[in-house]
């Protein structure tokens, strides 16, 4: 099939950006999003033109490396897909298609495609783990026992990726759904239950410190997931925040 | 005071007092269905309500607060959000993942504040005017007239139709949000959601009913 597609070019951060346009022949419907843009950057490569600049690593799904925001949808229009699974099926002959960064201000662009997640990175650094020994003494998980609703529910919430779709789904750029998630993963759990306190108010300061929105519940965060992390982390979290906060 | 600068207390802030403003819409839309029904009725609640000194000096005063806490917190927040993307997307499609009514609530609620500017030079000011400028006499039989005749010009009518059309989108998302903000979101949500759409439907229908019954049945000397 035959493509028209209208990407986001910038030097880096301190030069502003533009859409450029590209005409793209011979692309299969086999090919993920981003073997077609391969094929676009050997093209350029050949024409001495420099080539598109994109996050990828694992091209498997898991590894939340790669990002785009696809005719207006992070991952484009399939559902609990990276772009690395979306397919070019999903697109037909003829179709015009807007690839850009996944916008934020916390997001800054590093070159074209390439965004600066190192934002999540601090959200968790700021109390995303739990302060175990791991130098050879440590506990067997299983000696514990932990309802197997709740052991669900964490490794539900432990599935995000921290792709930062949520973000660019978010019309407030609003980083609950990953914090939420990030935050969940523990608060249900007994090993991470005793520094819950603290953690949830650490992550979100670390959150607001960032530069993201608020969220205003429109849910656009849970439809555009890779990884269908769900809501109902964000109303966790916002109950942990308020009795972590009354607890003082 | 982590709780006051964080973005999770504004989320709070918009909830509780939205909630709280819809305990009053139960109450105001009570009151004003007597109308149709009752004007006897009518009249002796709203004597009571006008002239109740708790009501005047200790719940409307609270209400004041509770309707300007919620638009200059929608404010703040609209502002904060906006700095959030520094720079847009040449193509959003946010059709694809959330509804109009959850995108758009700045939209709504400013509509609303039109409308409360409006229905406050309609009733409260010329309540205030006539109750300590004017310091006419009380009146208990007054409110059904002046209520019907405020609904005789089409205009006003209409604005005022479109207005609740408007709060119905706005509680269509708010409300049931509301308890997604404060940590609500258990075996009892769905149930709960469900309410709080029928609610932001029959509320403001009610509203526009009496608006319109007023309209269409003018008292006649």
């Amino acid at each position: 099939m035959k493509l028209y597609l209208k990407i986001w070019r910038q030097k880096d951060a301190s030069t502003p950006g533009k859409i450029v346009d590209y005409t793209l022949d011979g692309v299969e419907g086999d090919m993920s999003f981003l073997e077609m843009l391969d094929i676009l950057n050997e093209e350029l490569v050949s024409k001495g033109e420099e080539p598109v600049e994109f996050d990828h690593d694992c091209r498997e799904g898991i590894c939340g490396t790669c990002s785009l925001q696809i005719n207006g949808e992070p991952h484009g229009p399939d559902r609990l897909v990276t772009t690395c699974q979306l397919h070019m099926r999903k697109f037909n002959d003829g179709d015009t298609i807007v690839i850009e960064p996944f916008r934020a201000t916390a997001f800054p662009v590093i070159k074209d495609l390439i965004v600066d997640r190192s934002a999540f990175d601090r959200i968790q650094q700021a109390g995303g783990y739990i302060s175990v020994n791991t130098s050879g003494n440590t506990i067997d998980a299983n000696s514990i026992p932990i309802n197997k609703h709740a052991a669900d529910e964490a490794m539900d919430a432990a599935t995000c990726i921290g792709c930062g779709a949520c973000v660019a789904a978010c019309k407030n750029a609003s980083a609950m759904l990953f914090t939420s998630a990030k935050v969940s993963q523990f608060a249900l759990l007994p090993q991470g239950q005793v520094e819950a306190t603290e953690r949830v108010q650490n992550m979100v300061r670390q959150m607001d410190l960032e530069g993201f929105g608020n969220c205003t519940n429109t849910g656009a965060c849970e439809v555009e997931c890779p990884k269908g992390i769900s809501l109902t982390n964000i109303a966790r979290m916002n109950r942990e925040y308020l009795s972590a906060t009354l607890k003082g | 005071m982590s709780l006051i600068k964080s973005s999770l207390a504004r989320k709070y802030v918009m909830a509780l007092s939205g909630l709280f403003l819809v305990t009053f819409l139960i109450l105001h839309v009570t009151i004003n269905l007597a109308s149709v029904f009752s004007p006897d009725f009518f009249n002796e609640a709203s004597h009571f309500m006008g002239y109740n000194p708790i009501v005047q000096f200790l719940m409307q005063p609270i209400l004041i607060a509770g309707v300007i806490v919620h638009f200059v917190m929608g404010f703040v927040l609209e502002i904060q959000n906006k700095k959030a993307r520094n720079v847009g997307y040449v193509k959003y499609k946010g059709s694809a993942n959330a509804p109009w009514v959850s995108r758009n609530m700045i939209y709504s609620g400013l509509v609303i504040l039109a409308f409360l500017a409006l229905h406050f030079y309609d009733f409260w000011i010329h309540e205030m005017a006539y109750k300590y400028v004017e310091a006419n006499p009380e009146d208990p039989t007054r409110y059904y007239h002046e209520t019907v005749e405020k609904f005789a010009p089409f205009w006003r009518t209409i604005l005022y139709v479109v207005s609740f059309v408007l709060l119905s989108l706005h509680l269509w998302h708010g409300f049931a949000s509301s308890f997604q903000s404060m940590g609500a979101n258990n075996k009892y949500t769905v149930g709960f959601t469900k309410f709080a759409k029928i609610f932001a439907v029959v509320v403001p229908l009610a509203f526009a009913f009496i608006a319109l019954y007023h309209h269409l049945n003018p008292i006649t000397h």
